[in-house]
Parts: C-alpha cells; sequence; structure tokens
C-alpha cells in the first residue's frame, strides 16, 4: 500500500514542453508512472516524449481523466498553474517550483484548503510510492518498495537517507517531500495522520529541519494520535540565527526554530532522534522488530 | 533581504504613512547641513541591521548643526554589536507623549499574514510577547480579502481612546498592510509609533524585511541592495546559497538540507564548517567553479569537503568543475570529495585522470576531511 500516488494515478505535467518539464516527464514515465497528458498554453494539439500536450489543464483533465497534477513552470507562473489545477477540479498538486513569493503560495493554500483539495510543495522533490508511481524529480532507483514511509523538508537529504533505508533492506511505502518554503500545502501532521491510516505502512521517518514550529506540532501530534513507531532527524544544528540557510524556510527567526528544540520536542513526545543520518536506519530496523 | 530604517521610512512615505522629515548622511558634514536644513534639534540614528542601537549609543541628539556635526561623527564609524555604522538618519526630533507597536508577519502555522498592536511601545516585540503576552493583540489577515477596515479599527482601538487619534491609528495600520503586501514583505513594523505631545501619530522608527522570492518582481527594493561582501555577491548572482562560517572545513554540497546535515556531520566529529554552501539542483561546472573560488577566498579554510548526492544534480558535472577549478586556481589546500548517484561512474573517471579520488560514505568523507584539516597535511 501506499498513500497519495499509486498505479492507478493518472499525471498532468504542467510546463511539458521546458526543459526540465520535458526531462521529468520522460524519467517518470520510465519509472512507469502514467503521464496522460500535459499542459503548455500555446502548445495545445502538439506532443512532447509521446504524451499530448493541451493549451489547459481543463482540457487535459477532460480528455485523458487526469487526476494528479505535477507543476514545472517557472515561479513567475507557478502559482498561477496551481489554481488553473486546482479551478480544473484536479485534486493533488505537486509544486516542484522554486522560489514563488510567499503571499501568492499564501492564496494558493486558502484556495486549497476552501477546495478540500491537496497540493504537495511548492519548493519540493515530489512524492513517491516504489515501485508504482513517481511524481517529481527524485532519483528513482533509490528507492524500493516496502513498509517505511519517509516525509521530509529536504530534498538531497532525503535521497540520502532512502538510499540508507533501501541499502539497509527497508524498502519504502511512500516517501513526500513536502518542500523548504516557509508556506507549504502539505504539512508534517497531513502525512502522518495518511501514514498511521495507511495498512502499508508500519513506521515513518520524519526527516526537518530549522524554521518554523512544523517539527514540534508534528511532535505533538505523533504523541497523541500515531500508533507505528516514528523515527526522526533535524537538520541545522549548526546553523547560524538569523541566515536563511538555502531554503527560504529554514531560517532561525527571533530565537524560534532551532533544531536543538525541535529534538527537544520529539525527544519529549518520546519518539527516536537520530544524531547522524546514518543512524536513522538502524533506529528504524530497532522499532520494526520491536514493533 | 533586509533594509535599512531610512529605506523603510522611503517605502512608509511612498504610502503616506506620516515619518518625521530627515535624510540619510555618511560624513559628519552631511548631517550638518542636513540639520541645518531641517532647521530644528535632530536626532542622529545609527542605521545598522541589529536591535538594540539606542542602548549601545547608536542614538544621539544634536540641538544645533554644530552639535549635530559633532554626534554624527562620534556615531559614525562606531561598531554596534559587531557592526561598523557607515551610514547616520538625520530627522527632527520629536516629543512623545506615548509610544506604542503595529507590526505584521508572516504567522507559518496559520499560513496567513498576523497583525500585531501593543500599546507598549518601544521595546523588543519579543520580550513583550514572553513577558506581558496579554498586551498584544492580534489580528490574521485573509490573504484574498486583505485587512478589512474593521480589523484596523478594531487594532487602532486597542492603542487608542481618543476618536480622532483612533482613525488616524487605522489609517496609518491599512496603509502599513498595503507596505507589507504590496512590496511582498516578510517582516513590517512600527515601534514605536508614537503620539506627540501637540496630538499627532507617528511613525518614529521603521523596519522592513523583504521576501527573497518576491524580490524579482521588485527592482526599486532591489536596488536597495547594500555593499555585500565579494564572496555573498558571487554566490547570490550565480545562484548559489552561500553563508559564512567560522570553521576551517569548507563545504560544498547539492541541496540545502543535505548541506546543513553536513555541517552538523562535520560538529559531530568534532570539526567546525567553514560555510553552508548549497550548489543548488542542475550544478553546472561553472557553478562548482564558483564555488570553489568563494570557499577558496576564506582564509580559514583548511580543507575542503565535497558532498554530492547526484539526482538532478549530475556527479560528471560536478567533476568537471572540481578539475576546472584545480586548473584555474591557486587551491593549497587538500580536498575530500564523497559523490553517489546520477553520472556517478563517469565523474569518477574524469577524477581519476587527474589523479582525486572520491568516497561513497558521507561520514567517510567527513572523517577523511576532518583529519586533514586537523592534521594540517597540504
Amino acid at each position: 500500500m501506499s498513500i497519495l500516488v499509486d498505479e492507478n494515478t493518472k499525471v498532468v505535467v504542467q510546463g511539458i514542453t521546458g526543459r526540465d518539464g520535458s526531462f521529468h516527464s520522460q524519467a517518470m514515465l520510465d519509472y512507469g508512472t502514467k503521464v496522460v497528458a500535459g499542459a503548455t498554453p500555446g502548445k495545445g494539439g502538439t506532443e512532447c516524449v509521446d504524451v499530448p500536450v493541451f493549451d489547459s489543464v481543463l482540457e487535459a483533465r477532460t480528455a485523458t481523466g487526469a487526476d494528479t497534477s505535477v507543476v514545472y513552470v517557472p515561479a513567475a507562473f507557478a502559482a498561477d498553474a496551481v489554481h488553473e489545477a486546482f479551478d480544473a477540479g484536479i485534486r493533488l498538486v505537486v509544486c516542484v517550483t522554486e522560489g514563488i513569493p510567499t503571499f501568492e503560495v499564501m492564496r494558493v493554500y486558502a484556495k486549497m484548503k476552501a477546495l478540500g483539495v491537496r497540493m504537495i510543495g511548492p519548493n519540493c522533490p515530489g512524492i513517491i510510492s516504489p515501485g508504482k508511481c513517481k511524481v517529481g524529480i527524485m532519483p528513482g532507483h533509490i528507492h524500493t518498495p516496502g513498509k517505511v514511509g519517509v516525509v521530509s523538508r529536504s530534498g538531497t537529504l532525503t535521497y540520502e537517507v532512502v538510499d540508507q533505508l533501501t541499502a539497509a533492506g527497508l524498502g519504502q511505502s511512500t516517501c513526500i517531500g513536502i518542500g523548504g518554503d516557509p508556506i507549504i500545502g502539505t504539512n508534517f501532521i497531513d502525512a502522518l495522520e495518511l501514514f498511521e491510516k495507511d495498512p502499508g505502512t508500519e513506521a515513518v521517518v520524519l526527516i526537518g529541519e530549522i524554521g518554523g514550529t512544523d517539527e514540534e506540532e508534528a511532535a505533538e501530534f505523533v504523541k497523541s494520535e500515531v500508533t507505528k513507531p516514528v523515527v526522526a532527524f533535524v537538520a541545522g544544528q549548526t546553523a547560524p540565527p538569523g541566515k536563511r540557510m538555502g531554503h527560504a524556510g529554514a531560517i532561525i527567526s527571533g530565537g524560534t526554530g532551532t533544531a536543538k528544540e525541535k529534538i527537544e520536542a520529539f525527544n519529549k513526545a518520546g519518539i527516536a532522534v537520530a544524531e547522524i543520518p546514518s543512524q536513522i536506519s538502524g533506529l528504524v530496523a530497532d522499532l520494526v522488530k520491536a514493533g | 533581504m533586509k533594509i535599512h530604517e531610512y529605506q523603510a521610512k522611503e517605502v512608509f512615505a511612498r504610502y503616506g504613512i506620516p515619518v518625521p522629515p530627515g535624510r540619510v548622511a555618511a560624513t559628519p558634514e552631511e548631517a550638518k547641513k542636513i540639520a541645518s536644513e531641517l532647521g530644528k534639534p535632530v536626532v542622529v540614528k545609527a542605521q545598522v541591521h541589529v536591535g538594540g542601537r539606542g542602548k549601545a549609543g547608536g542614538i544621539q541628539f544634536g540641538k544645533t548643526p554644530d552639535e549635530t556635526k559633532k554626534v554624527a561623527s562620534k556615531v559614525l564609524g562606531m561598531d554596534i554589536k559587531g557592526l561598523t555604522v557607515e551610514k547616520v538618519l538625520v530627522t527632527t526630533s520629536v516629543d512623545v507623549a506615548s509610544e506604542s507597536y503595529l507590526g505584521l508577519v508572516v504567522d507559518r502555522r496559520a499560513k496567513k499574514a498576523v497583525f500585531m498592536a501593543s500599546p507598549a511601545g518601544g521595546v523588543d516585540i519579543e520580550e513583550v510577547a514572553r513577558s506581558t503576552p496579554e498586551k498584544i493583540f492580534k489580528v490574521h489577515v485573509d490573504p484574498c480579502t486583505g485587512l478589512l477596515p474593521y480589523q484596523a479599527r478594531f487594532l487602532a482601538s486597542r492603542l487608542e481612546k481618543e476618536p480622532k487619534l483612533a482613525r488616524q491609528i487605522a489609517d496609518i495600520a491599512l496603509k502599513l498592510w498595503r507596505v507589507f503586501w504590496e512590496t511582498d514583505c516578510s517582516l513590517a513594523e512600527i515601534n514605536p509609533l508614537v503620539k506627540t505631545t501637540d496630538g499627532q501619530i507617528v511613525a518614529l522608527d521603521a523596519k522592513i524585511n523583504l521576501d527573497d522570492n518576491g524580490l524579482p518582481w521588485h527592482k526599486d527594493l532591489e536596488a536597495m541592495r547594500e555593499s555585500e561582501e565579494e564572496a555573498d555577491r558571487l554566490a547570490r548572482e550565480m545562484g548559489l546559497s552561500y553563508v559564512k562560517l567560522d570553521g576551517s572545513v569548507g563545504c560544498c554540497v547539492n541541496g540545502a538540507g543535505l548541506a546543513m546535515a553536513t555541517m552538523d556531520l562535520i560538529k559531530h566529529y568534532g570539526g567546525e564548517p567553514a560555510n553552508f554552501l548549497d550548489i543548488g539542483g542542475s550544478s553546472s561546472p561553472e557553478k562548482v567553479l564558483t564555488a570553489m573560488r568563494i570557499i577558496c577566498s576564506d582564509p580559514g579554510v583548511k580543507a575542503i569537503f565535497f558532498n554530492i548526492f547526484g539526482g538532478i544534480t549530475r556527479c560528471d558535472d560536478v567533476a568537471n568543475g572540481i578539475v576546472t577549478a584545480l586548473k584555474d586556481i591557486d587551491i593549497n589546500v587538500p580536498i575530500v570529495i564523497r559523490l553517489t548517484g546520477t553520472n556517478e561512474e563517469k565523474a569518477r573517471e574524469i577524477l581519476s585522470k587527474a589523479d582525486l579520488a572520491a568516497t561513497t560514505s558521507m561520514d567517510e568523507g567527513v572523517k577523511q576531511v576532518l583529519g586533514m584539516a586537523q592534521g594540517g597535511v597540504s
């Protein structure tokens, strides 16, 4: 089992004709994802990586039955692309684009809540249910099907952890990169709730980083609502305050959002915290065995 | 991006928020000239991106142009919490009857902007939030409607009982909202907002932080960027994220999370990172070359660690960048390379031709580089 995407997911790619869009559409197809359509204004009627391209998401959905969209369009047009997908009846939008102004994301978030739909990201690697479907930019080959759910604010750090899980024989049910921006559509709690309900997930790895209080809220949630074992890691223990560490959301401001506070919150909630990434797979293996 | 008080006041004035008249000066002579043009007693305020300027002596009064020159010469060049004062704002002195606070920030949890008002103005609002949270009044702003007039009236009513002045404050609150929203701020703050002894409401201080993601749409504000360190400029222009730290191990990593985890791992094994550096997703050899230039410009660096997990980033691109950098730049510290992922084999070939080796494990790589940084091998 898996969450949010599986072998039945039908994907429309917004910005399929761009450099990144076409490259990753091909990679998604190679992985076995059902990429059924592309949408690029003005390119309707053409094909890209053997996939039919439409002028709008509405046309793409009507013609192909796409239920999920992935957005590769540049930051200036990305919020509009997400609004378009939601208005066209798409239920899940994965927004890979980095650099969208915060206020634009706020408005997308408000629409998402009003319609009861979901956005993953922005500024994220996407989501993969190994062996079934990958929607995003992560390297597919490092993943393997299994029973560990992974949720992370990072991209490459997640690959690092997944690679180690796979090497340790711990396959994954679904891995979600929720994104490095201050405002994101799907947060840790949303992912934890889905993993808790998923019979195919036995344990969850949560990879947090400095900035905001999502990890603290996740710790509270795990304590009260999650019965499955959770292993956490927090990046940025050596990050100085007041400096943005690459991700727009990775900043300690006004003394809050430090790694120390987050690790303390996890400890308090009884969650196993890895000191360094290479300890994660060992902790997961122990908990799965004990469980 | 942070801008200075004098720049923030320029933005406030554009939106009709009342600020005391004044101008910025870089020399005591300029300060004197501004004071005589204003024709009134003035305040000389250090323009540095740090709180607690007043306590540090960075805010001084000048009753006459000559006295202004004298105090400006004291404040200019002053060191405030490690920052040198290069500019002062010379602005007319105001007789304060009472001080309050108005400010907007992004509430990440609520996914909305939050507008805060407090009658406890003139002090650090985070301190007020800790010690007397009941003195802070908040309203969340719906991003689809913007700040509504009734919300502005509510906030104003918490700061001022006299109806005419409360109306003035509500008007300022609505204007501050427009500043915040239309210029893509991450923070817009008036602290203190003062009532003068002759019954006027004035923004005595102004603070604006801008959302970096919004800057491409605000060229006028982007132009307010101050002169920056060469390394920071190079990084920004090449699309790298770079933060200088004080350690001895230079880091070059793809991805922000992995870059932070790399710094942490260096610390975990007993070393100190010299920097945070994320070369980003699709890393061309040019980006790697620039990253090497930046890292090598830091005299504290004793060894360099490359940590690459190839996804979109192709390991061969990084290897080519490293080989080019070794030819183009005079590098006299050891380099340890960890790479794995996309095009790893090609990368190893490129590196071995240049007599370089690469490890596949992040922990191994960090242990190796620490041995070199601490052993002084070169």
